[in-house]
């Protein structure tokens, strides 16, 4: 890699320092430099998740007592919580208290709020997982088909199809299988909720129709992004080459324009794995499942805050890890920075 | 060599009536076919190379494409027979096609850079074709590289494959091309420019290395150039090309030294431009002193020191790389230098464009070598010219359209093009409206980034000597950079020579194109293809004795 130009002369500092480790470790800065960034914006949205709770309007003691609320019970339940204290205070003993694996406890149940936000987090993880697994190497096939028929009918036929399924609502996409799948055709299970004491086939046979609505889901996106990081290599110099030495059409886009086109698939597919651990609640609430989606949407009913605020943190977490994860295989899947000279 | 072959030589490629055609689609009007090739004979035999020359357009590349049946973008083969060894390649249907390239005929494209996968090491490219073809074992296969590696003066010809192309430099990857070509063995190798993008001390160890193996494997080439010192090196046939139609088809010896044709005799004599050099180059109309500057932490510059005098032209010669650019960076104020002065007409210049005035800025005006990128596709010819005029004059209306039509007069292409748009000019009438651009703001000082080097030789015959007449009647500077020294020749009254962000000379051009030299003007001088067969054995036994 050459240094970037900057039109003055680094001077011999802490600056021109760092440029020297950054050029004689291409990759492994740069991986570190993530790694940093990464904390600071976990940190950063642990404040912005606290600061926009402390915003919201409505208060849980009013809430909680309803009718009975008087003066002096709110500010009793008030000093209870410790919300007399001053907001530094409490973002530090919350944050804190997280540092430790502990996010307090629910006001609502008095629960401790790690286990169960852990057991959430594991069914949505599960949920997540099993479309991800089905989705990511489906998308990316049919996006490399898409690309050897371009303009064809296999081509026009994924794309249309692909774009109904992501155009659809997923509710109705939801509804469209129970229908199915269910009601008229009963092979798959409904509601899927899952319990502990189930086998793992057992959960799998329950989680089928959530599993097939989010991949219905999040299939186009990955697919269209495929087949437009590859279409945009077909006209490079290197791809002429690969022709003109012979190579069939499925060699030279799986061997010779996948590898330069992984950027930004990557980083399509980190969005939608994202996506379908955050973003899911509509498809857990009809199908009943157990995931931290309902956890989070059930607790601002009642404004039960920490366990809100805890959600919103370990969202804000995955979303963070997710995209790092892809920032650092961007990284490694390029050879100049993999192989520096 | 008593090769049977070579005495009774076979006819391996037979091309006969070949009309290639595509679809223009000028901006606002219908699209219409065009003809790119019309009607095209040759016989190429074993073991021997043609060389294919003529200005952009010509239609040589496309020919040299022909022989792999491929047509690049839209363009379509539309008629004739490309025949090797009796089968007509073009009637081949898809597979018969796939079994032909990358094994029986290889290409060598002009950008070895763009042409090489930069996710792949080089080893398994310049093997991939050998191997998909089944001509030989993997192992078999490295063994030939690694051969070929050597065969092309590679570094460490063992383990060079197992480098990626970003690691390699400009040179070697033409190489390593060339030696991907070779690894099947084909019959036939179609080198298409494979030098152009070279410096010229860099294209004659790329050239020998070429023809040393072409040499040695007996394959038959087809050299794609514009330069005809180049492929007076390589080729034992030449056809001349003009808008795809023969111009003249002979033996080397007889193009060079005995062209019938007078398009021919234009390309042998190009460069006939002979610009005594000015007396008294006293004057420091311009003048660098003790620049030094960085791109990051990288120098580019090292203590450069030089000037111009007023009306006349300084050529920087070098090769990419050797900060040339940079220095007219640095005086226009794009690159502000760590240390150095600058002044211009006696008076300091600011080191930073921002602390410049309009003024400063006016007198002294920039062209590239990309004319067509530093223009606004959008906006017609007198939109362009038009608004330096206003940005630097103020004139508007009918007064700035009568400027830019005088404008447009001094660069001898006339009113007829105010309204044309960029992509429907030519190459050289693109550098002639960035000309015309730079003249809007009356400069008395021209820096001119490699102007010609995109350009054909006679067009670049044409811009030379516009700017030659343009310096005659207005009095202009030029500061002229180049990595041709036939232009220097033509064209400059002083030279300075870069080299790696060094001067390593600078003076009057008599004095800095005659000897003594030092090691590097000498290595530069010796590198410029004449026009005069066995001119590169000649410089390579001087280099080795």
């Amino acid at each position: 890699m050459t240094a970037p130009r900057s039109d003055t002369p680094v001077p011999r500092t802490l600056a021109r320092k760092l440029h020297e480790i950054r050029s004689d470790y291409p990759m492994g800065s740069r991986i570190l430099g993530r790694l940093l960034l990464g904390l600071v914006l976990l940190w950063a949205s642990s404040v912005l998740i606290f600061c926009g709770i402390e915003a919201l309007p409505g208060d849980f003691a009013t809430t909680y007592l309803g009718q009975a609320a008087t003066p002096q019970a709110v500010a009793n339940i008030r000093a209870e919580l410790g919300l007399d204290q001053p907001m530094l205070t409490r973002y530090l003993a919350w944050a804190g208290g997280i540092l430790h694996g502990d996010f307090g406890t629910s006001w609502a149940s008095g629960q401790v709020i790690a286990d169960q936000l852990w057991h959430r987090l594991g069914n949505s993880m599960l949920l997540a997982g099993c479309a991800a697994v089905i989705a990511v190497p489906l998308a990316v096939s049919l996006g490399l088909l898409a690309v050897l028929y371009r303009d064809r009918w296999p081509d026009k036929l994924i794309n249309l199809v692909s774009l109904a399924a992501v155009s659809l609502p997923e509710f109705f996409v939801a509804y469209l299988l129970i229908l199915w799948l269910v009601v008229q055709h009963p092979v798959a299970a409904f509601p899927a909720t899952v319990y502990d004491s189930m086998s793992i086939w057992e959960k799998l046979h329950t989680i089928a129709l959530p599993v097939a609505t989010l991949v219905l889901v999040v299939i186009a996106h990955m697919m269209r992004m495929t087949r437009a990081a590859i279409l945009s290599l077909l006209s490079s110099a290197y791809m002429e080459t690969a022709t003109l030495k012979g190579l069939g059409a499925l060699r030279i886009i799986v061997r010779h324009a996948l590898p330069n086109a992984l950027a930004p698939i990557i980083n399509v597919v980190a969005l939608n794995l994202a996506y379908l651990i955050v973003g899911v609640v509509v498809v857990e609430v009809v199908f009943v499942y157990p995931g931290m989606g309902q956890y989070m949407v059930d607790a601002v009913t009642v404004r039960d805050l920490p366990v809100v605020q805890g959600c919103g943190l370990v969202f804000a977490g995955i979303y963070i890890l997710l995209n790092m994860a892809a920032d650092i295989l961007s990284i490694f899947v390029n050879p100049r920075l993999r192989h520096p000279r | 060599m008593a090769d049977p072959e070579t005495l009774r030589p076979e006819t391996l490629l037979s091309v006969r009536g070949l009309r290639i055609g595509a679809t223009a689609y000028p901006p606002g009007e219908a699209p219409r076919d065009i003809e790119i090739v019309k009607g095209i004979d040759f016989d190429l035999s074993k073991g021997r190379v043609l060389g294919l020359i003529g200005e952009s357009g010509a239609g040589k590349s496309t020919i040299g494409l022909a022989a792999l049946a491929y047509g690049r973008g839209g363009v379509r083969i539309t008629g004739g027979e490309v025949r090797l060894e009796g089968t007509d390649i073009l009637a081949l249907g898809k597979k018969g096609v796939r079994a032909l390239r990358g094994a029986r005929v290889c290409y060598v494209s002009q950008s070895a850079a763009a042409s090489f996968n930069p996710a792949q090491r080089l080893g398994d490219q310049v093997i991939e074709a050998t191997l998909h073809h089944g001509l030989a074992t993997r192992k078999e296969a490295l063994a030939r590289a690694a051969h070929l590696f050597r065969l092309l003066s590679l570094p460490d010809p063992d383990s060079f494959g197992d480098r990626f192309p970003h690691q390699v430099s400009g040179g070697q990857l033409q190489r390593a091309m060339t030696a991907m070509a070779l690894c099947p063995e084909p019959d036939l190798i179609v080198f298409d420019e494979p030098t152009t993008a070279l410096d010229v001390t860099t294209q004659i160890e790329v050239l020998a290395a070429i023809k040393a193996a072409i040499e040695e494997t007996h394959t038959a080439a087809l050299y794609i150039t514009h330069d005809l010192a180049v492929v007076a090196q390589v080729a034992d046939d030449i056809m001349v090309l003009r808008h795809g139609e023969t111009v003249e088809y002979g033996p080397t010896r007889q193009i060079i030294e005995a062209p019938t044709q007078d398009y021919t005799r234009n390309l042998v004599n190009v460069r006939s431009i002979r610009h005594a050099e000015a007396p008294d180059q006293s004057g420091q109309f311009l003048r660098l002193s003790g620049i030094n500057a960085f791109y990051g932490s990288f120098q580019v510059l090292h203590d450069v020191s030089l000037h111009v005098p007023r009306g006349q032209t300084l050529a920087i010669v070098g090769e990419s790389g050797s900060g040339k650019s940079t220095l007219a960076r640095v005086a226009c104020g794009l690159l502000p230098p760590a240390s150095g002065e600058i002044s211009f007409d006696g008076a300091p210049l600011p080191r930073t464009l921002k602390k410049r005035t309009r003024e400063q800025l006016r007198r002294m005006q920039m062209i590239y070598q990309m004319a067509d990128t530093a223009m606004n596709p959008r906006q017609t010819v007198g939109q362009i010219i038009g608004r330096a005029v206003t940005f630097y004059s103020g004139k508007r209306g009918a007064a700035r359209r009568a400027r830019v039509i005088e404008l447009l007069d001094q660069i001898e292409l006339g009113e007829a093009y105010l309204d044309r748009y960029p992509a429907e000019l030519s190459g050289g009438q693109k550098q002639r409206v960035a000309i015309a651009r730079a003249l809007a703001a009356e400069p008395e000082l021209i820096l001119c980034d490699e102007p010609t080097s995109a350009l054909d030789p006679l067009v670049a015959d044409g811009i030379l000597k516009l700017l030659l007449k343009l310096q005659a009647e207005k009095g202009l500077s030029y500061v002229f950079i180049t990595h041709d020294i036939a232009i220097v020749r033509a064209i400059a009254d002083s030279v300075a020579v870069m080299h790696r962000g060094r001067l390593v000379r600078f003076g009057p051009k008599s004095q800095v194109l005659a000897p003594p030299f030092d090691d590097y003007t000498a290595l530069l001088l010796a590198s410029v293809p004449e026009m005069e067969l066995g001119w590169l054995e000649k410089v390579l036994a001087r280099r080795r004795a």
